[in-house]
């Protein structure tokens, strides 16, 4: 999968729920979101791409990604 | 001429529910209050004769044919705007008024050909019946008439306008105000004089008419009539079925003599039309007769070879060892399919069924992917269900209608026929579109606000809305509290009443006044049921499922949600959007909406189709592409959608097609895809089938078989053989059992049948025990998620920006006479119309740039170029372009990005940085972009 575009996109998704005030809460959504939405080998390379430090990976979509477990 | 089947009864049906009764010749009839003496007769069996009386139209009395005689009163007063009595003795027959009828129809003939052995209309002409009934052969009155020898008006290519033939009833004028509501037609001069007149007197194809055939329908000769008539003959039967164009979902009666349809006409009993019709549903079907219609399987195994024709049992073979081989090589997740919301629900349940239970993974998306997805997850969201709230005929209570990103009267003409029906009657409107869309501003029409936003700025607007509304205290904070649930309310309303959503604050951004957006919010929310429409303008953008939300949370913070007038209406683009997203199209998740880790519906489908399913989701369409370039992704089955026209960046997704094994493409023609394609399935038109569609209000309604296949099965018989061939047992003998097997396995068809649809005429879902009969308007009383949820939808910016390279911002749309992508109405006389793409913009950016109209201009972003003509126009704000994307020669999608919807990967269609300069060359400009895409573009090669 292209790993920029993925960053794209998960940074889409994490600017939707950077309106919760708790950020807490809000990673907790852009996980879920990513579990409910993306296919496994699309959550595998964001996975593995915030593993090596997540480039481009906006704090709170770093921080959802990294929930994904 | 209306339909052969229909009994007219001369007036339309009276609402009353009171009931009057009154004797008519003697026998006692009892009819609603307000029912015309005209229509109570026919009610009763005896049919009035009459000219300019039809029961689409309001009672005129002009012809004076069809009087009457009433106990105590004076004169012959006429029945068709004579109301109903109780008491009334009314005599529809006597000596005097056969010689008064006798009278007004020896005029009338003495203004009318009477060679009628030779006319289209013959055997279904109101006048022929009229003089027939009172033996007249010829008239007293000699010749008279000052239309002899006119030439008839052949301009438009479906039907005729004949001024001989015309008996000025007017029927047509009323008809194209009353049901169409262009007013296109007037009756012009005196006397014998008098004639019907489109526009200013102009060729009707060059006039002011939509050529919807109203007028031709509601024509009682051979005045208007349609050019299939007379070269095919009269029809013989009719069929009832369902159009295949927008997602309005029109009735439509297929008239047809020895399988060949000699025209189409409106369902007066349709619910969704209303008995109208548009020029593409009621005319522009000749598509699926065409000579381009592939009946042949193709198979080859390059997509540079030639492609070889096959028999059905070698292509789906083919298929199904590709298919297996590589899933065996590269895993069970390296194949898909694609479902099409052309195709029919049982169709598309049948296609996300093989992709689960014979290939086992969950890699099915639909083309709604790129139109309405961020509707299903916008709405489920907010109001816990995927769709559209109301009826069409709800519109008829709205008192405030907001119409978001979307032109009716191109995209969905028949129901912004009604929408105009109903601002005629002083309804207000309020239009939120870059453009200028005919609703602001047409005859008897004019949108009390039109807020023409930049294009990517629909959040901004719509928070700007709701900031006026909440802090200027119009939310209807009881309904609210009471509906949905109280927390996410209140914390919404802290969001959106902070002064950054405020229309001062975001007018820079949006470039809409902020007094306009005050006015608006206010009319909205004070002005009585508010009731808003939103087509693609809402969700082709980066933050579509954001502003689908946000038009919900205004909705529910104004009580505008749960009864009829009110509502929140995605107007879906094609005929079964609605129903393929219902169907379980989407990769995560099964029919009804359920997604694919809940365990207990998965064990549902498990246990009926023995199988066990994959639990995790699905690539989407976009991610299959990416997919496919890595290397994981390599065999797609696609129905009836054509990627490479429709998809953004077409040159991305060439590349991706291109990297694929096999490529299957179902369709009705070689459309652009099946350049990329290894095997080529014949696709059966509406006309060819059985099954259901489902339009933009939640309406199921019948597709029935006119002709045969032409290659000889339908979609869904394809489906089903490629399942066996692929080792899974699959058996159908009818839709009807699909049918039948989906009610089983999704909640909201539970209810569904091919009988009850037979017997209802059409059912709006839910439909189960709780509302056996359907469900017109949704979330009464409570939503359907238990509480409704409010969002905070911040905006943020799409990344698509102008700048000094690309200044220019390219938004799309379509026109009324072509569709989508074209494959269809681009092999139909709606060309006539308009036969290319143009790009419209506005003068100052046209002089700045040394172009004028019909220049040929080059479209550039930063994914590709392109060529069209430049149209001049004030639609477009300064700085704003647009065009459709009708035709392949235009590519337009070559500059359209990747970006897309944060949610659910739709497309970001409506927002395109860009630059137009004037071209000399175009063909040149062309080639050069040819070349540069070189390589990795494959030519369409040669049937062997």
């Amino acid at each position: 999968m292209n790993t920029q575009r993925l960053v794209a996109m998960a940074n889409d998704i994490a600017a939707f729920f950077a309106a919760d005030p708790d950020p807490a809460a809000a990673a907790e959504q852009v996980a879920t979101h990513l579990k409910k939405f993306w296919e496994p080998r699309m959550r595998e390379e964001i996975r593995r791409h915030a593993g090596a430090g997540g480039e481009g990976l906006s704090p709170l979509a770093l921080r959802g990604v990294k929930q994904l477990g | 001429m209306y339909a052969i089947d229909h009994k007219d009864l001369g007036t339309p049906a009276a609402a009353s529910a009171e009931q009057v009764t009154l004797e008519i010749d003697g026998a006692a009839v009892s009819v609603p209050a307000g029912t015309s003496l005209m229509r109570a007769a026919a009610l009763a069996g005896t049919a009035i004769p009459k000219l300019c009386a039809t029961d689409s139209l309001k009672a005129f009395g002009s012809c004076r044919l069809c009087l009457v005689e009433i106990e105590g009163r004076k004169g012959f007063p006429a029945s068709c705007t004579t109301t109903a009595a109780p008491g009334m003795k009314v005599r529809t027959q006597s000596p005097r008024l056969e010689q008064l009828r006798r009278g007004v129809v020896e005029l009338y003939v003495s203004d009318h050909p009477l060679d009628c052995d030779d006319c289209p209309a013959n055997g279904h002409c109101e006048l022929q019946d009229a003089a027939a009934t009172l033996g007249i052969t010829g008239s007293r009155y000699g010749a008279g008439a000052t239309q002899r020898g006119v030439t008839p008006d052949v301009s438009n290519p479906y039907f005729t306008f004949n001024p001989d033939l015309c008996i000025v009833c007017s029927r047509c004028v009323r008809a194209c105000d009353e049901i169409q509501g262009t007013l296109a037609l007037t009756i012009e001069g005196r006397g014998f004089g008098s004639r019907v007149s489109a526009s200013e007197h102009q060729p009707f194809l060059a006039s002011e008419c939509v050529s919807c055939g109203a007028c031709v329908e509601a024509c009682p000769t051979a005045a208007l009539t349609e050019k299939s008539l007379a070269s095919l003959g009269a029809p013989a039967e009719a069929v009832s079925t369902t159009c295949g164009y927008c997602g309005v979902g029109c009735s439509l009666k297929a008239e047809f003599r020895d399988s060949t349809v000699v025209r189409m006409v409106p369902n007066r009993a349709g619910h969704a039309n209303q008995g109208h019709a548009c020029v593409k549903g009621r005319f522009a079907y000749g598509y699926a007769t065409h000579k381009d219609r592939v009946t042949k399987p193709m198979i080859r195994e390059r997509i540079t070879d030639p492609w070889r024709e096959v028999g059905w049992d070698e292509a789906i073979g083919f298929t199904a060892r590709e298919f297996r081989r590589i899933q065996q090589q590269y895993g069970r997740n390296a194949v898909g399919g694609i479902t099409s919301s052309r195709c029919t629900n049982e169709e598309t349940f049948l296609v996300q069924k093989l992709v689960r239970a014979a290939l086992l993974t969950n890699n099915v998306d639909t083309c709604a992917r790129v139109c309405h997805s961020p509707t299903g997850y916008g709405l489920k969201h907010t109001l816990g269900e995927s769709a559209g709230t109301q009826a069409f005929t709800s519109v008829m209570k709205a008192d405030v209608v907001v119409v978001i990103g979307a032109n009716p009267t191109d995209g969905h003409p028949v129901f912004a026929s009604q929408l105009k029906r109903r601002l005629r009657q002083g309804a207000k409107l309020i239009v939120i579109d870059p453009r200028a869309i005919d609703l602001v501003r047409t005859p008897h029409v004019e949108a009390a606000a039109h807020l023409q936003l930049r294009p990517g700025t629909n959040v901004a607007v719509i928070n700007a809305l709701a900031h006026v509304v909440v802090t200027e205290g119009l939310a209807k904070d009881d309904y609210a509290l009471a509906r949905c649930e109280q927390q996410s309310y209140r914390e919404w309303k802290e969001f959106i009443s902070d002064a950054r959503h405020s229309p001062e604050a975001t007018e820079p951004v949006t470039g809409v006044p902020a007094a306009r957006v005050r006015e608006a919010a206010r009319l909205y929310a004070t002005g009585g049921n508010g009731a808003i429409y939103y087509g693609l303008g809402v969700t082709e953008h980066s933050q579509g499922t954001t502003m689908v939300m946000g038009i919900a949370n205004l909705a529910m913070a104004t009580g505008n949600l749960g009864r009829e007038g009110v509502g929140v209406n995605p107007l879906r683009g094609q005929n079964n959007v609605q129903g393929s997203c219902d169907m379980g199209s989407f990769p995560h998740e099964f029919s009804g909406y359920r997604h694919v880790s809940d365990a207990a519906a998965r064990g549902l489908f498990e246990s009926a189709w023995n199988v066990t399913l994959a639990d995790e989701p699905g690539l989407r369409i976009p991610n299959m592409f990416e997919a496919a370039l890595d290397g994981s992704f390599r065999a797609l089955y696609i129905q009836g959608e054509d990627f490479v026209q429709s998809d953004p960046n077409t040159q991305h997704v060439t590349d991706a097609l291109a990297a694929m094994e096999c490529v299957v493409v179902q369709d009705l023609f070689l459309v652009e895809t099946a350049r990329y394609a290894h095997v080529f399935l014949p696709g059966a038109s509406f006309l060819e089938k059985d099954g259901t569609f489902t339009n933009a209000e939640r309406r199921i309604s019948r597709v029935r078989k006119v002709m045969e296949p032409l290659a000889g099965l339908a979609d869904w018989e394809v489906t089903m053989r490629l399942a066996q061939a692929l080792g899974y047992p699959m058996q159908y003998s009818h839709p009807s059992e699909i049918m039948d097997e989906i009610a089983r396995l999704t909640p909201t068809f539970r209810g569904v049948s091919y009988e009850k649809l037979d017997r209802l005429g059409s059912i709006q879902w839910p439909c189960n025990d709780a509302a056996p009969e359907g469900t017109p308007t949704m979330h009464v009383g409570s939503f359907v998620r238990g509480k409704g949820k409010f969002y905070r939808t911040e905006y943020v910016a799409t990344s698509e920006r102008s700048t000094s390279r690309f200044p220019l911002l390219l938004t799309t749309g379509r026109v009324l006479f072509q569709y989508n992508v074209g494959t269809q109405t681009r092999r139909t006389k709606n060309l006539a119309w308009q036969a290319e793409d143009r790009l419209e913009i506005h003068p100052d950016d046209a002089e700045s740039r040394g172009i004028e109209d019909g220049d040929w201009v080059g479209v550039a972003s930063r994914a590709g170029e392109i060529v069209v003509r430049a149209a001049l126009t004030r639609r477009v704000a300064r700085g704003v372009v647009y065009t459709t994307f009708h035709f392949p020669e235009s590519g337009v999608n070559l500059v359209t990005t990747e970006n897309s919807d944060w949610a659910t990967n739709c497309p970001e269609y409506k927002v395109t940085a860009v630059e137009v300069v004037k071209v000399a060359q175009p063909e040149a400009w062309r080639e050069r972009t040819r070349a540069e895409r070189g390589a990795r573009v494959h030519r369409a090669a040669p049937v062997a």
